[in-house]
């Protein structure tokens, strides 16, 4: 079980710093938190590729404004249509007029589609994660603080849900589902799916912190239950739902993927980067830039995502270890 | 005229898997305002359930019998949500473990303005006024610059000051204390007690303090109740339970107290035995079995004594008659305790 969030006697390194003056600054624990969290390299590195991903999803339709194409734009000029659609130019067409090459036989740009590529990846992966935290947090503390007949509901419920052969279960669901918004089902569909791993933290997140005696004393002091939710529970159970929400995110990214390249995901001519990387595999030998791309923007993100995770893990739940 | 908190009969069962526990089996006590009362007991004699059950934090699979009344409300039966109203409000607790006790994430005048505004609605302004008030009360030096720091950054001893100024808020009639001074070292522990008694004073709060420890009894409370097994077996003034104790019980809890000023010519005198389950209470007497004086089998074993006044207000429940128990006081015990109870730390 990890130990719990916010027992100051753990707490790595001194709670206070003597300030100027002699004067000793109190900090809160998220201060603390982010204190250790700029400590650490490698999170460091995740959060500055992590941001610089969103601020590229967020204005890629300035990126490819610049660039010139837009994803969905078909480019004949560009490829050659006597070699079965093979992209002019040496690279798969890499060159100052499209940046990363073009797609064989359609001649779109494929920088302008790894742009919007990243936008539908973080849409989807993040969408998908605040509809797993929100479940998983509301069933999880209903569960725990709750206990008894609910606690055995909705525990059963979420086992049932682990043990399901998710994606197998995903591909059929999302084959058989009217195809209106795409996005916005595949959002739904994997937050479903994964909202029984946040359940199951915060599940034993807040039994145990039900039993602190802080709750004791704010039941003492005449809280609601509404109160000891919101005001106890939850400040202490951010740090660890942030920290399986930033670990979850690159798992969807993945799932997102996995679910395009077998066809089921977002649909063509909306880009995504599994979508592209199944498209690639019929020119690997041709075109590998082609291939390599998609791959490489799916590796650095999940990367990203996952340093970040790991070293919010340690600043919020610091073991003093160095584990 | 009646006291401001009548305990009557209280009896807290909980239902588990080996069977039912008897948490608190008849116990009757009344307290009123500017007065305290010590409960002693080992652990497991039911003492901290009888002050959840008054508070009405108990929490599983439990039953209460018999009646709680606060100021003339009847608290066992009530609404949880009317006796929700009054914790914090007009009775409030405060804990063993000052550390735990305070919400890591928030500055500690925080959670006193937090408790002040539940109950009456105060700005936050007012709210706060009345925080830096009342830690300076509790002895927090420069509280308005402690307001804004965090539990971690106060001592053991502060915390607890901070907890008692939570506590107080809003005056309660009532406060409970659950071994408030447990966690706290030995000199901490006498200016806690010294700060409940002053404050005792000056807001004519009713105490309830529970503790196993006989020296904190001696300190601050009025009155004395002991607990064995979830019964009382001995209740009086101070002066009573400690000068003319009558419950062999209670002379082993004063054989087993440590001495600083007395020769050593004896070693300690631990109760022999183990405080019994509550699921399988022995038969008669609970304390027959580790009962130096019983009276075996009859009646001891098979009767339960009759909780009977002896002079005055002062309650025992054993079956030694009056002259026995004098006089074994007088040749077994008074010795060994005697000028021990003017401690009080």
């Amino acid at each position: 079980m990890a130990v719990p969030v916010g027992v100051p006697e753990r707490q790595a390194p001194g709670p206070t710093t003597a300030a100027a003056g002699g004067r000793v600054e109190g900090r809160s624990l998220p201060q603390m938190a982010w204190r250790r969290l700029r400590r650490d390299r490698a999170a460091m590195a995740g959060l500055g590729v992590v941001s610089a991903l969103v601020l590229i999803a967020i204005f890629a339709p300035v990126l490819t404004w610049l660039n010139g194409y837009s994803p969905t734009q078909f480019n004949p000029g560009a490829i050659d249509p006597a070699l079965g659609g093979v992209p002019k130019g040496p690279l798969g067409g890499i060159g100052a007029e499209h940046w990363l090459g073009v797609e064989p036989k359609s001649g779109r740009d494929i920088f302008s589609r790894l742009v919007y590529g990243a936008r539908v990846s973080l849409l989807i992966s993040v969408g998908a994660t605040g509809v797993a935290v929100v479940l998983g947090t509301v069933f999880g503390i209903v569960a725990g603080y709750v206990g008894g007949w609910a606690d055995a509901v909705i525990g059963r419920t979420m086992d049932v849900l682990l043990s399901f052969p998710s994606l197998i279960f995903m591909i059929a669901l999302v084959a058989m589902l009217p195809n209106a918004n795409r996005p916005l089902l595949l959002i739904v569909v994997i937050g479903f799916f994964g909202w029984s791993y946040v359940g199951r933290i915060v599940r034993g997140q807040t039994i145990s912190l039900a039993q602190r005696e802080f709750v004791e004393a704010a039941r003492a002091l005449g809280a609601s239950t509404r109160y000891i939710v919101f005001r106890e529970l939850l400040p202490n159970l951010a740090g660890p739902i942030l920290v399986v929400a930033t670990l979850t995110i690159p798992t969807y990214i993945a799932v997102e993927a996995a679910l395009s390249f077998l066809g089921v995901g977002v649909k063509p001519p909306t880009p995504s980067w599994g979508q592209m990387l199944s498209d690639a595999v019929d020119w690997y030998q041709v075109i590998p830039s082609y291939f390599v791309l998609p791959g490489l923007c799916l590796f650095i993100t999940v990367l990203s995502f996952n340093l970040l995770g790991d070293g919010l893990r340690d600043a919020i739940e610091p073991r003093g270890d160095g584990s | 005229m009646t006291s401001l908190l009548e305990v009557e009969d209280l009896r807290v069962r909980f239902s588990t898997e080996d069977g039912v526990v008897r948490a608190v089996d008849g116990v009757s006590f009344e307290v009123d305002r500017g007065q305290t009362l010590g409960i002693v007991g080992e652990s497991g004699s039911g003492k901290s359930v009888t002050s959840l059950a008054i508070m009405g934090l108990l929490r599983g699979r439990f039953t209460v019998e018999g009646s709680v009344t606060l100021g003339g409300d009847e608290l066992v039966r009530a609404d949880p949500d009317f006796v929700r109203e009054l914790r914090g409000n007009r009775m409030a607790m405060i804990f063993q473990d000052p550390l735990s006790s305070l919400h890591p994430y928030y500055t500690v005048g925080n959670q006193i303005i937090e408790a002040y505004r539940l109950h009456t609605g105060a700005t936050k302004r007012v709210a706060r006024k009345r925080a830096v008030d009342l830690l300076g009360r509790v002895g927090i030096p420069q509280p308005e610059g402690r307001i804004d720091d965090y539990p971690h950054q106060f001592s053991g001893g502060m915390r607890q000051r901070v907890m008692i100024a939570m506590a107080l808020a809003c005056d309660p009639e009532l406060l409970i204390a659950d071994e408030p001074t447990t966690a706290l070292d030995v000199t901490v522990q006498a200016q806690i007690l010294n700060l409940i008694a002053d404050l005792q004073e000056e807001f004519g709060t009713a105490v309830i303090l529970i503790t196993h420890d006989l020296g904190v009894v001696a300190g601050v409370a009025d009155e004395a109740l002991v607990m064995y097994a979830g019964r009382p077996v001995e209740h009086g003034t101070l002066r009573q339970v400690f000068y003319e104790p009558r419950h062999p019980y209670t002379w082993g809890l004063l054989s087993s107290v440590t001495r600083l000023d007395r020769e050593p010519e004896h070693r300690l005198r631990p109760i022999s035995g183990n405080p019994p389950s509550l699921i399988d209470v022995p038969s008669g007497c609970p304390f027959h079995p580790r009962c130096p004086y019983r009276m075996l089998p009859e009646p001891c074993s098979t009767e339960v004594p009759e909780y009977a006044p002896v002079n005055g207000g002062h309650l025992v429940a054993c079956h030694l008659s009056e002259q026995e128990r004098t006089e074994t006081f007088a040749r077994d015990i008074l010795p060994r305790v005697q000028s021990s109870v003017r401690k009080g730390g």
